[in-house]
């Protein structure tokens, strides 16, 4: 779930002439900031009179337009999905490990999309946005959004690219929210729905964990009822704690045990506890750093503002908790994927949109990957996972007649590794 | 599980389905009507979906456990759903399929009733082939005081997944038992049909049924 993925093979070099691009990257990528200027309805009843989105892409759209793919971003991800960032080549794309030439989503013969959502604070018009009805930013003032929100303006985008259909929308987590929220709010315009590592709604425990979230968020005295950047604050320390405790439930218990253990961080004199509140062991050094990290470049109303929508998801609540009858207008194709370990969303989550759509006859194709990262498992390398991926999207290519893969590249391309370290 | 040979495979996968299918696989085929709605259980690598939509227009699913296989399946682009089939059909609704194949599977199941009637349930009509326990070179193994291994069963007592092992006629006393309606029988030695003294003389027996929820045609 970190957006800045570090990679080692980018060297650091100050003359963007000198950086070497790997294998099966697309290389140095410039996002653009798409204006629209026509109001967007919310769900909320609420309007959002204009907006701007921080987009990038890769590959090359085809005369036909039948080659595009929308990937959509989780809580904490942008639209720098893949590639090197022209401006500090180091910032490496958050699913960079998935698209890219000869990889499993092949930008040889895919026009990728990634974008960052309304409400983020990447780009694209968020709370810390310039209200332009005040010439202040937006702050508590900015409406509150849902994935439906999300894919209306994601459909505005696609309008911009002249793209009548896109071949596949994915995304994982909450990314994948949004794929479904495709297939059921613009049925005819997608092609394939990828959902990994997602679930149909929130349970008690998730909403629970987003509630405390928040709470940080909200007590935290910075934070000022949400106008914090009138007030030159920013709550970070509530910020931290949310972020802490969100990345304990990216990960599974093993794979914690695996990375910390009990493992004290500087044991005192025969490996004595200092007996006391400071940092004694290894995994709150781990989640402070992420916390703080996280603090400054995360916006903290964003992250209320994304967890409610996480809340809010549930598309069966229209059809009284009827799942297939919620998905039952879908018409694309689906693929899931779900990870063993995955806690927050497990594979029971992702069954029952499996079932809904068989119930549909709708064709889906689900796979139940037994990898130990929890729910982070979505963004790493798990060959197994990146062989599906790949074989899916293989099929589209098939489908809608585009060039067979050039190339292997990225995960599948190192065949010994099974699944790397974050 | 981990068994992963090379999943990186490049091309797209062909998308034709071998000319040559296995003869009892041949024999399923044949069994199942053009245009209509099939799940394979322990559909491998996709192989007879991938046949039955290519020459009969069928509109498959599938389901399988192994990594490797799904994969494959995927690449065919056969519909397949990774699920430990001993954790039954939950996922599939009443009648939702008109025929249900289970190849060569049967005998390493733990639950045999449970998947047989959960078979009858989520369509109308069923499709099981299982290795002959009753051929007779069995017998003869165990006169001479030997558990049998043969071309079907090629295992030892203590490495086979082999743990329900039947006759023909003792898979026709359950099917009885749980009123599935046996339409069809084929019975196989090898790459040949047997059908003179199956009963001893096959290895593999492939039976057709029908689910006693099925609707009168």
């Amino acid at each position: 779930m970190v957006p800045l993925h570090i990679s080692s093979e980018s060297d650091a070099s100050t003359s963007p002439d000198a950086v070497v691009v790997p294998a099966g990257s697309v290389g140095l990528v410039t996002p653009q900031f798409i204006s629209f200027t026509e109001p967007l309805q919310l769900s909320s009843g609420q309007v959002l009179p204009s907006y701007e989105l921080a987009v990038e892409t890769y590959g090359t759209l085809n005369a036909d337009r039948s080659n595009a793919v929308l990937v959509c971003h989780a809580l904490n991800a942008s639209h720098h999905v893949a590639g090197m960032s022209a401006d500090n080549p180091k910032d490496i794309g958050w699913w960079d490990n998935m698209v890219g030439p000869g990889k499993a989503v092949d930008t040889d013969r895919f026009f990728v999309i990634g974008v960052n959502n309304i409400g983020s604070c990447f780009g694209s018009t968020g709370p810390a946005s310039i209200n332009p009805a005040t010439g202040k930013p937006w702050g508590a003032a900015f409406p509150m959004l849902t994935v439906k929100d999300w894919v209306l303006a994601q459909a505005r985008l696609a309008d911009h690219f002249g793209i009548e259909k896109f071949a596949a929308v994915m995304g994982g987590s909450l990314g994948g929210m949004q794929a479904l929220g495709w297939a059921i709010t613009c049925p005819e315009r997608i092609g394939h729905c990828i959902v990994i590592a997602s679930t149909p709604r929130l349970s008690a425990q998730n909403i629970g964990f987003n509630e405390v979230a928040r709470r940080a968020i909200i007590s935290d005295p910075d934070f000022h009822g949400g106008d914090y950047y009138d007030h030159g604050t920013v709550p970070r320390s509530g910020l931290s704690v949310a972020r802490m405790i969100g990345h304990i439930t990216y990960l599974s218990d093993d794979d914690m045990a695996a990375k910390f253990g009990r493992t004290q961080r500087s044991p005192g004199k025969n490996g004595e506890y200092h007996y006391g509140y400071g940092v004694e062991f290894e995994v709150e050094s781990y989640l402070r750093y992420q916390g703080e990290k996280f603090s400054t470049y995360f916006d903290a109303n964003t992250y209320l503002l994304i967890t409610r929508a996480l809340d809010y998801f549930d598309p069966s609540r229209a059809t009284g908790g009827d799942l297939a009858k919620a998905l039952s207008m879908a018409t694309a194709e689906f693929l899931l994927v779900s990870f063993s370990t995955d806690w927050r969303f497990p594979p029971s989550r992702s069954r029952e949109i499996v079932q809904a759509l068989l119930k549909n006859k709708t064709p889906v194709t689900y796979s139940e990957i037994d990898a130990p990262h929890g729910h982070d498992a979505f963004l790493l390398e798990d060959p197994r996972y990146h062989a599906v991926v790949q074989g899916y999207y293989d099929r589209i290519a098939l489908q809608l007649g585009l060039p067979g893969r050039q190339s292997v590249n990225g995960v599948l391309a190192k065949q010994s590794r099974t699944g790397v370290p974050t | 599980m981990s068994h992963t040979p090379n999943l990186a495979a490049g091309s797209a996968a062909s998308h034709d389905a071998g000319l040559a299918l296995r003869p009892d696989l041949a024999r399923i085929a044949s069994w199942i009507d053009p245009g209509s709605r099939v799940l394979d259980l322990g559909c491998g690598d996709g192989t007879l979906l991938a046949y039955l939509r290519d020459r009969k227009s069928v509109e498959g699913a599938g389901v399988e456990f192994d990594d490797t296989r799904v994969i494959t399946a995927v690449r065919r682009g056969v519909r397949v759903v990774q699920q430990n089939l001993e954790e039954g059909l939950a996922l599939f609704d009443d009648q939702q399929f008109d025929s249900v194949v289970l190849s060569q599977t049967l005998q390493a199941m733990h639950h045999t009733e449970h998947i047989l009637t959960e078979m009858a349930r989520v369509a109308r009509c069923g499709i099981v082939s299982f290795p002959n326990f009753g051929y007779w070179p069995h017998g003869f193994s165990i006169l001479r005081g030997r558990m049998p291994v043969t071309g079907e069963m090629p295992y030892q007592w203590y490495n086979t997944p082999n743990i329900h092992l039947c006759t023909l006629k003792d898979f026709e006393d359950l099917a009885a038992k749980l009123k599935l309606r046996i339409t069809h029988l084929a019975t196989f030695n090898g790459e040949n049909e047997v059908k003179f003294l199956a009963g001893w003389r096959s290895t593999l027996a492939v039976y057709r049924f029908e689910s006693p929820m099925a609707a009168p045609k």
